[in-house]
């Protein structure tokens, strides 16, 4: 693993991350349409493994990276689940609006 | 020998076992020969033991295992047998092997054969464990375990509501004895700091203390003897507990469980030579409750309530003894009072058994000729009872008497003298009511009279022996029968260091003409009250009038003097009330309104806070982010 090339490049790894993870989270609040909702949390997953990215580069140390494979393998995990549910809703309620997901109203 | 000492109290337990729970499965020849046998194997390793005891005169003792431990406190579970156990041993095992077999024949038609057997075998056990233990907790343990067995059997016919009330009745005015005895345990482990015999029963340690708490010792044990051994104020539970079935009555409520007060303070009796003023309200208390009993006796009509007067009497003449110090003699009428009372009450089984459940003396009459051996049986107990010469009772109660003479004065001797003519009294008049003059009972009754069968008669035979030859355990010197004076002797060793006390006369240094005199006296007396009995109840056929016809002192002393009545209205009635007051106040407003009122609190409560469950998804997310946000900006703030 070549150390970064530009070590002062971290700084902007760090907003371009925080960008995107406030975008990604942003989304989940605003939206309503699940699958937009789900692609967001996948956006807000995807702005931590580049923040994990570019500290392993930065430290010459290989351990985020394995971090981001985890992570990668969990958010195929929770997407496939996810779109699953997405699925079974979808066919009780002919909708993917998740405010109609009200049921739980104590 | 030691090692044999466990297995005494083992058979019975192991009896009750197997008979307990496997009984209802058995027939009833193998339950009721198991059981039998249980208490037959301890009476045999008892003898083996006695034998021990007399050839080596030392106690056995076995080191079973330690009970309890706090620190460097310990309590062992350990038995002891010296001469006065070892003797207790022997009528415990011995008798109640004898009613075990008895019941055999008595309970034959019961549906609960083998409850009644795992119970009688369980008594066995815990009065063994009561008599045999060598420190005053396990001597507790027994004593709960006997006064469980006695409230099991008393209300062991328990659909009849009133049997549940008399069984409830002995538990409870137990329980008050027991609390006294509880507490001189106590007072005595503070004072001595342990209750081990070996350990507390030294004259010189004892000497060295405090006379008044000795005192208040002895006094507070007394109180337990008191409610286990059916004295004054505490007699009214034992007439109430012939509602079990009879051998029940003959074997705790007669011959064993209630002379267990007698034991007890026997055993302390270093203690209490130690306290005369103990020994004193001993001396009251005893003679009191045997001439107040003694006097109830002579109005009751139901056959075993007289024979229950009459125990309660005969345990206050004990008492008396005990009062006196001279605790052989004492321990010397609990055996012949074991004996002729055991046949007593098994010959009236034997009664109410032909006559199907008739108890009342009214009802009968007539029935020597037709039940000649159940009348020779309670002719037999009666004439000992009353000191009929040469019997058993009449060596024992003369020895009491005698003692009172010259321990408590002429008053004493003379209360007490009354006391057993009115024993008399009411024992011929029992006698002569139900087994002389014309049958009373229906014609029914007549035509299915029988005679007990094997299993009873051969064990009223055997007691019968016993009432008859059981005074030659302790001669008086005077009569110059062999071995005179025997069980003084050999009580001697436990009763040694009882400095002070009467049983001095093992060495004969008494004035045998006073003796003589004495016993001529009581002899006469008995023998013309016995008489005029005979006349007024056989020949002039005079019976006791219906209840509904009593009146004045007759219907009082009857009625028991209302005893019963004013610790109804003394303590049940007020303990009835302030139970009921306190479930409406304090129960349903108080506590119910504590529990209530918090369950209506949290249901509030969590109706305000199910409204934060809106079911929107997207103010979860929401609040989950700012949650998040907030533990961020708080954590990068610090």
């Amino acid at each position: 693993m070549l150390p970064l090339q530009h070590p002062e490049l971290i700084n902007q790894y760090i907003l371009l991350s925080a960008l995107l993870f406030c975008i990604g989270a942003l989304g989940v609040l605003i939206r309503r349409n699940a699958i937009v909702v789900l692609m967001c949390i996948e956006l807000m997953l995807n702005a931590v493994n580049l923040l994990f990215a570019a500290f392993s580069s930065f430290l010459g140390n290989a351990d985020g990276q394995i971090f981001v494979f985890f992570i990668m393998v969990v958010a195929a995990a929770e997407a496939a689940v996810g779109l699953a549910i997405l699925v079974m809703v979808y066919r009780n309620t002919r909708s993917v609006d998740i405010s109609f997901l009200d049921k739980l109203k104590g | 020998m030691a090692h044999m000492l466990p297995l005494i109290p083992a058979f019975p337990l192991i009896g009750f076992l197997i008979v307990g729970l496997f009984g209802k499965n058995l027939p009833k020849t193998v339950t009721g020969g198991i059981a039998s046998l249980a208490v037959l194997a301890s009476f045999v390793v008892s003898v083996l033991v006695f034998g021990e005891i007399s050839s080596t005169h030392h106690a056995v003792e076995s080191q079973m295992f330690t009970w309890l431990k706090a620190g460097d406190w310990n309590i062992g579970f350990s038995l002891m047998a010296d001469q006065l156990s070892g003797w207790m041993m022997l009528i415990v095992t011995g008798i109640g092997f004898l009613i075990h077999v008895y019941s055999v024949g008595y309970m034959h038609d019961d549906e609960g054969f083998h409850k009644f057997f795992a119970y009688l075998n369980l008594f066995v056990f815990s009065m063994l464990l009561l008599i045999m233990g060598s420190n005053f907790l396990i001597l507790f343990f027994g004593w709960e375990g006997v006064g469980l067995c006695s409230y099991l059997l008393i209300g062991f016919w328990y659909d009849n509501a009133e049997y549940g009330k008399a069984a409830r009745k002995a538990f409870i005015m137990n329980r008050v004895g027991d609390l006294g005895l509880l507490l001189g345990i106590f007072l005595m482990f503070t004072q001595f700091g342990s209750v081990n015999f070996s350990d507390v029963f030294q004259p010189e340690l004892v000497a060295s203390k405090d006379p008044g708490v000795i005192t208040a010792i002895c006094l507070l044990l007394f109180v337990g003897a008191m409610g286990k051994s059916a004295q004054i104020p505490l007699y009214t539970w034992l007439p109430d507990a012939m509602a079990g079935p009879t051998p029940v009555s003959a074997l705790i409520h007669a011959a064993t469980m209630v002379t267990a007060g007698i034991y007890m303070v026997v055993r302390s009796n270093v203690l209490y030579s130690a306290s005369p003023d103990a020994m004193a309200v001993v001396a009251g208390v005893g003679l009191a409750t045997s001439l107040f009993a003694a006097v109830i006796g002579l109005r009751q009509n139901d056959i075993k309530k007289v024979l229950a007067y009459s125990t309660v009497s005969q345990l206050g003449l004990m008492f008396l003894a005990l009062g006196m110090g001279a605790y052989a003699t004492a321990m010397f009428h609990v055996t012949t009072h074991a004996f002729f009372k055991a046949l007593l009450f098994l010959g009236s089984g034997a009664v109410i058994h032909a006559l199907h459940g008739e108890q009342d003396i009214r009802n009968m009459g007539g029935l020597r000729k037709m039940l000649p051996f159940t009348y020779a049986i309670m002719l037999i107990g009666t004439l000992a009872i009353s000191g009929f010469p040469l019997l058993s009772g009449f060596f024992s109660k003369d020895e009491i008497l005698e003692q009172v003479y010259l321990n408590g004065g002429t008053l004493l001797w003379g209360i007490s003298l009354i006391s057993a003519l009115i024993t008399v009294t009411y024992m011929s008049r029992m006698l002569f009511v139900a087994f002389h003059g014309e049958f009373r009972g229906t014609h029914e009754q007549a035509h299915h009279l029988h005679k007990p069968g094997l299993s009873m008669a051969v064990p009223l035979g055997i007691l019968a022996v016993l009432s008859v030859f059981g005074g030659l355990l302790n001669t008086p010197h005077f009569l110059h029968l062999p071995s005179p004076q025997w069980m003084a002797e050999w009580l001697k060793p436990v009763l040694d260091h009882a400095h002070g006390a009467a049983d001095a006369h093992g060495g004969g240094h008494h004035d045998s003409g006073l003796a003589l005199q004495l016993m001529a006296v009581a002899t006469v007396l008995s023998l013309a009250v016995m008489g005029g009995c005979w006349w007024i109840y056989s020949q002039k056929k005079h019976l006791p009038v219906s209840d509904a016809a009593q009146e004045g002192f007759t219907k009082v002393v009857a009625g028991k003097f209302y005893v019963d009545e004013l610790y109804d209205w003394l303590f049940v009635r007020p303990t009835e009330y302030l139970s009921r007051f306190l479930h409406d106040v304090y129960d349903r407003l108080v506590v119910d309104g504590l529990v209530n009122g918090l369950g209506k609190g949290v249901v509030a409560l969590s109706g305000q806070l199910r409204k934060l469950q809106t079911g929107n998804i997207e103010t979860y997310l929401l609040g989950m982010v700012l949650g998040a946000s907030a533990l961020l900006a708080v954590l990068y703030m610090l």
